[in-house]
């Protein structure tokens, strides 16, 4: 792995980002919690790709830059300005929550404060629009950037071909990402695509793909830097692949065990590359595992704060059903 | 005033409303240099720049996911899906998407986006090109469903349209857009979406319709005033959301209608024009409400299309059934 002085981020942005990683994986447990205890309805998580996602986000300025995640994005969310809380509140489809005041299905992040564009169910179909969000960034001379995320069985879906079609004939500032998990619910990646990297379908639309290893820290982030770079630079778009874990099954709906063998599900475990990363912030003298306790300790008290304060605001109202349709 | 095409009137439409509101732009497929396939946008790309007029490559799911992603940053696109039936390419962007943004999004977005489309039936354009598809796009709350009869209404109707935060689909007749020129202002103005208008006013009977069977209603209704029925004609405008109150109003008025349309009879707008009579007016009907619709079959190849379209003889025939019940 590359060393993470080499991303150019000082130690206390280190520090962050693990913070960061962390905290997406606690909440991710918590959500997980919250539906199994049947106080949510609906769960689908990010964990293993926490690394990547942060890595990823943190190259990127969410003041400006507009982001059009997919469901597993919860973790690269959080970067961009949600905070447990706000997530929460659209498990619980509380009147609250900031997406959508409970309409969205729960994992479909959306904040118009924080450039956070919410996505259909209907996968990768947030990938025109992202196309479209560039092409408005160069219409009107602006220098933000869009950033969209998709697995790698939704990357199949016509619509992707499309958006990086006209986002490449028009050189748009948009970032296509593609987190390769290697299963599309059940189906693993041989079953999904013929090439060898995702990566290598931009040269299709004239633009670079990348395929990055996204337990990575200091890879990724920098891959992401460039092409954040170059998009804003007017040098259009990229496709960046990350590889990275599916370490739950697709979905509180789903059971894993069926479709991976137990040896399977022992060596994802070992090599989650949130313990690959603590390993690396101790071996490279950032953090100590002391403190990373103590970090944990108060991101569990900060997530088992924001789930009672999400918890305890109100429903929608019955008659609230009507409103959100048309215009006022 | 100026006689004018439908063409003429939405081109008209697009220009003005272009050169008021620096926002409005126009994509899609050969909407360009050629001025789409149509000439509904004729002109506009030499007066405004590729920028706000610009052809785009042959991809429906790219047009109105762009459409949904430029509304975002504060554009009004205006698209045109260059015959409605590719529209199932654009599905999930109308239906699965910009209908549900400010659902979704808790009411913080817009989505002023106004899809135009050629449709219709009696040009001899095959299959897809004419099939009448209003209706998959009227079951999706939050988009708008608009289809003029006429230049008039075609040019206010589209200003409106353009000018709305909610999505809107604008269906335009392929028969209708040279057919026939009427007086159409040269300035600006607007007609209400989701009004439908009395285009004629009647006593014995309600005909309800909308698009070119309006046209098909005002010749069935000049050949029934000979026989002595006096017919209203509804022209709907916008077919969702739809204008109950003055379908009602009308039909407790005659206490009979008949309700026409283009599309092929099952699940259309038509069949919930009759559910909504059914349910608010049925004491004052003096008869079965009657329907004249396509048959349940694909539309069909030139030589049997006047066979299987709806007409002014098929209304003429309900309406004195409904006369004579």
């Amino acid at each position: 792995m590359k060393k993470l002085k080499s991303s150019g981020l000082s130690k206390e942005e280190i520090i962050q980002a693990y913070q960061a990683i962390l905290r997406g994986r606690r909440l991710d447990e918590r959500l997980w919690q919250l539906t199994r205890i049947g106080k949510t309805s609906f769960n689908i998580s990010g964990q293993g790709a926490e690394v990547a996602q942060v890595a990823m986000a943190l190259a990127f300025e969410p003041e400006k830059d507009y982001f059009l995640p997919y469901y597993r994005d919860m973790t690269a969310c959080l970067v961009w300005g949600m905070t447990p809380k706000d997530i929460i509140l659209g498990s619980f489809g509380k009147e609250d929550d900031p997406s959508s005041h409970g309409r969205q299905m729960p994992n479909h992040y959306g904040s118009k404060e924080h450039n956070i564009v919410s996505h259909s169910s209907t996968v990768s179909t947030q990938m025109p629009l992202a196309t479209g969000v560039a092409y408005a960034a160069q219409l009107e001379n602006k220098d933000y950037v869009a950033l969209t995320t998709t697995g790698e069985g939704s990357a199949n879906q016509g619509e992707v071909q499309e958006a990086m079609n006209f986002a490449g004939v028009k050189k748009l500032p948009v970032i296509f990402v593609v987190e390769n998990n290697d299963y599309a619910i059940s189906v693993g990646s041989k079953e999904q695509y013929a090439n060898k990297k995702m990566s290598e379908r931009a040269a299709g639309y004239g633009f670079s793909g990348e395929t990055v290893d996204g337990s990575d820290f200091t890879e990724t982030y920098l891959a992401f830097v460039k092409a954040v770079k170059d998009a804003r630079a007017g040098k259009g778009p990229a496709l960046i692949e990350m590889m990275v874990s599916r370490l739950t099954s697709h979905s509180a709906d789903d059971d894993h065990t069926i479709y991976r063998s137990k040896e399977e599900l022992d060596t994802l475990k070992e090599k989650d590359p949130l313990l690959a990363f603590e390993k690396q912030l101790i071996d490279e003298g950032y953090m100590t595992k002391e403190e990373m306790q103590a970090m944990d300790k108060e991101l569990k008290a900060e997530i088992n704060k924001a789930t009672d304060d999400a918890e305890a605001m109100l429903d929608p109202t019955p008659e609230s059903l009507y409103e959100q349709v048309y215009a006022e | 005033m100026a006689q004018k095409t439908m063409i003429q009137a939405i081109t008209e439409a697009l220009d003005q409303e272009m050169e008021k509101d620096e926002k409005v732009m126009i994509f899609g497929e050969d909407v360009g240099k050629n001025g789409g396939v149509f000439r509904a946008t004729a002109g506009l790309s030499d007066k405004y720049g590729d920028d706000r007029v610009s052809d785009t490559p042959l991809s429906e799911s790219a047009i109105g996911g762009m459409a949904i992603g430029l509304s975002l940053q504060g554009f009004r696109p205006v698209p045109e899906i260059q015959f409605f039936g590719f529209v199932f390419e654009v599905m999930d962007s109308i239906s699965g998407q910009m209908s549900r943004t400010r659902y979704r999004m808790g009411s913080t977005r817009n989505m002023p986006i106004t899809i135009r489309s050629p449709f219709g039936g009696g040009v001899h354009t095959p299959e897809l090109h004419s099939d009448n598809l209003e209706g998959l796009i009227a079951q999706s709350p939050g988009i708008k469903v608009v289809i003029p009869s006429n230049p008039y209404d075609a040019k206010g109707l589209l200003t409106s349209a353009i000018r709305d935060n909610d999505p809107v689909v604008f269906l335009e007749h392929m028969k209708l857009y040279r057919s026939f020129r009427e007086e159409v202002p040269e300035e600006q103005y607007t007609v209400p979406l989701g009004k439908a208008a009395v285009t004629r006013e009647g006593k014995d009977v309600s005909i309800i319709t909308y698009g070119a069977m309006v046209r098909e209603a005002i010749k069935a209704a000049d050949q029934l005033e000979k026989d002595g029925i006096s017919a209203e004609i509804i022209d709907l405008r916008t077919v969702s959301p739809l204008d109950i109150e003055t379908i009602i109003a009308s039909v407790e008025k005659t206490g009979r209608a008949v309700v026409v349309q283009e599309a092929q009879r099952q699940a259309g707008v038509g069949a919930t024009v009759i559910s909504e009579i059914s349910q608010r007016a049925v004491l004052s009907l003096e008869a079965p409400v009657a329907f004249v619709a396509a048959p349940d079959t694909v539309f069909p190849f030139g030589l049997a299309e006047n066979d299987w379209l709806p007409n002014a003889n098929d209304i003429i025939e309900k309406v004195k059934n409904t006369v004579n019940f």
